[in-house]
């Protein structure tokens, strides 16, 4: 069932760029150029994409902040602009930038607030408040205003804050942003339970591919406004080329390395002390099994494709040319290497 | 853990935004003790500016005796009729003068994800009980001018004396509003916004007739300043308006509010409609 659906959704923004001393030229800036999106209720999506590339003002045409300027949108079914107020109550929206709560008032003011706003029944509220209090550890903080708590603790309470109305979608713009790694662990361990086991349908925004790989199976990239890869994180591998990778570190360097059928060699490290194969149709133990009959070997270790890598490429890729396969591809260097790098001829 | 998340709501839940208005008063009025010091600042910072404008007037009249044909006790009734109005709508309305400020902090962006009114939200965002002191004043000077001034009180004047000001305040309130709508286009508005704003709260606190040319004709009947307390203050004093409009239109000001009131909803739907956030 289908909860979020976007179809050619647009968004542009005039702007006028100076040129010269005095003459201003008025310009339109495509922000989100056809975007089409379909989510289904329950699922958790990750939406990715380089500063400026249309993350945000997605997010915000699908919760009725900004009007699109083309293609049509619904959300829970509603339309976000004109139904804004309706869709509001069943929608939650964290912003890893700004915040929700009221600066002034302690953590626990905000929460008995949002109760009114929203209209919970009481005993609905309390039971959401229990969950996200043990989950969050919030009791600590709960009577501290809202202007005094640390970053990590103010997002612990955004998100209790967007979840109390038990709302269908949640929304998250980069909630991990300028948080240390215990919080930002705490976030992503709190949002895995929250899609494991509630039924709310979660969209997030971020820079960390690491939230990603903790969290979502889907993932949309965008660049330049439009959706560049839509899938699993294994698609996005399977098409942009990117393969796990066998390192291996052998007792002595052999005088031309093994070729193996299913298996490139990907690499040449440490004066040929060092293999790393990028696996093709072999599995990653077929690999090893092959190399060990050829090799002497000392050690192995087996390095999963970085996601980081892949979609680093889509984002370098020029507006409106499909980041191919081989360009994609080409450059799979996401192996750490202590060594120094010999590239292979 | 074996424990579920309590199920998502799922469809529509029923009225009743009052409850949520008044919490979030409520939650204002919280806030706001914070700053005690501050509010007395305030407090005593607003009646003095009221104070200032009836000093301004009986300055003038220092030097002359009339002033666009009227004495100083007439004008002192435009002038009380004009401090209720605005000191009422700055207490209501004013706070949306704060809106490039929320727009700028991407808090507007936080009120716009509310299942509330954007614009009941904003006005609720500060509580601005300083500016109280400063209807007080408004209304002592109106009381003092319409009991000095040898009004002929008739029940339609009773009438009027009440519904003016109240017009007024609907109208000024307008005013802020469409004002404000301007940060939605022009971020840097807020110097043309309280130059209508206050030029019009300064025009309205003198006889019309003391202007001139395109001026007045664009303040007082253009932007429709004349009705806030001008065509009132004739009415009430009994007086024909110099400039030849009929006796009638000094009780027209209801009217001219709504009208304002429409046009400024208007505006501001539009202006959301045009918001377009800040980056990230």
């Amino acid at each position: 069932m289908t909860i979020i659906e976007a179809c050619d959704l647009r968004k542009e923004f005039p702007v006028r760029v100076k040129v010269g001393r005095w003459r201003r030229v008025r310009r339109t800036v495509r922000a989100v150029d056809g975007v089409d999106l379909r989510v289904a209720r329950g699922e958790t999506l990750g939406y990715i994409g380089a500063n400026g590339a249309g993350k945000s003002t997605t997010l915000k045409m699908l919760t009725g902040v900004l009007a699109p300027s083309g293609g049509t949108v619904r959300v829970c079914g509603l339309r976000p602009v004109p139904d804004r107020t309706r869709l509001a109550r069943r929608i939650g929206v964290v912003f890893g930038q700004r915040s929700q709560l009221w600066w002034d008032l302690p953590l626990r003011d905000s929460f008995d607030l949002l109760r009114h706003i929203y209209r919970v029944p009481s005993a609905e509220h309390a039971a959401r408040l229990r969950r996200c209090r043990d989950l969050l550890d919030l009791d600590a903080f709960a009577d501290t205003p809202v202007r005094q708590l640390s970053l990590g603790q103010r997002m612990r309470g955004e998100l209790t804050a967007a979840l109390l109305h038990g709302p269908e979608v949640l929304f998250l713009d980069e909630p991990t942003i300028g948080l240390d790694v215990v919080s930002r662990q705490a976030v992503r361990s709190f949002l895995g339970e929250l899609s494991r086991t509630g039924d709310t349908t979660l969209v997030l925004t971020t820079h960390d591919l690491a939230d990603i790989e903790r969290l979502c199976r889907r993932l949309v990239v965008v660049d330049h406004g439009r959706v560049a890869h839509d899938g699993s994180i294994a698609d996005l591998h399977a098409r942009y080329g990117s393969r796990r990778l066998v390192v291996a570190d052998l007792d002595s360097a052999p005088a031309e390395p093994p070729v193996l059928t299913g298996a490139t060699l990907h690499r040449v490290e440490a004066d040929g002390h060092r293999l790393v194969y990028a696996c093709g149709a072999a599995s990653a133990a077929q690999v090893v099994g092959a190399l060990a009959g050829l090799v002497p070997l000392r050690d192995i270790s087996i390095v999963e494709p970085d996601i980081e890598e892949v979609v680093a490429r889509l984002y370098r890729s020029p507006a409106g040319e499909p980041c191919t396969a081989a360009s994609a591809g080409a450059g799979l260097t996401g192996a750490p290497s202590p060594g120094p790098r010999t590239s292979p001829e | 853990m074996a424990e579920r998340w309590p199920a998502v709501r799922r469809g529509e839940r029923a009225g009743g935004a009052l409850v949520a208005y008044r919490a979030l008063l409520g939650a204002q009025a919280r806030a706001q003790t914070t700053y005690r010091t501050s509010f007395v600042v305030d407090l005593v910072g607003n009646v003095g500016a009221t104070v200032f404008d009836v000093l301004a007037v009986v300055v003038l009249y220092g030097v002359t005796r009339e002033l666009g044909g009227f004495t100083l006790r007439e004008t002192l009734v435009v002038v009380g009729l004009n401090a209720t109005a605005f000191a009422l709508a700055d207490l209501f309305f004013g706070n949306v003068e704060r809106l490039p400020v929320y727009v700028r902090s991407g808090l507007f962006d936080a009120v716009l994800l509310r299942p509330l009114g954007a614009l009941p939200q904003l006005l609720l965002m500060d509580l601005p009980l300083r500016k109280a002191s400063r209807t007080v004043v408004g209304v002592a000077v109106l009381v003092a001018a319409v009991t000095s001034a040898g009004i002929d009180w008739t029940p339609g004047r009773v009438v009027l004396v009440v519904l003016a000001p109240l017009a007024g305040t609907v109208f000024f309130g307008s005013i802020f509003v469409a004002t404000a709508t301007l940060t939605f286009y022009w971020t840097e508005s807020g110097e043309l916004a309280n130059s209508v704003t206050y030029g019009g709260r300064d025009f309205s606190s003198y006889p019309v007739t003391i202007f001139e040319g395109w001026f007045r004709a664009a303040f007082a009947y253009g932007l429709g300043f004349a009705f806030v307390s001008y065509h009132p203050a004739l009415a009430l004093l009994g007086r024909a308006d110099p400039l030849g409009l009929p006796a009638w239109v000094g009780w027209v000001s209801p009217g001219v509010a709504l009208v304002a009131a429409g046009a400024a909803a208007l505006l501001w739907r539009a202006g959301v409609r045009h918001y377009r956030s800040t980056g990230s």
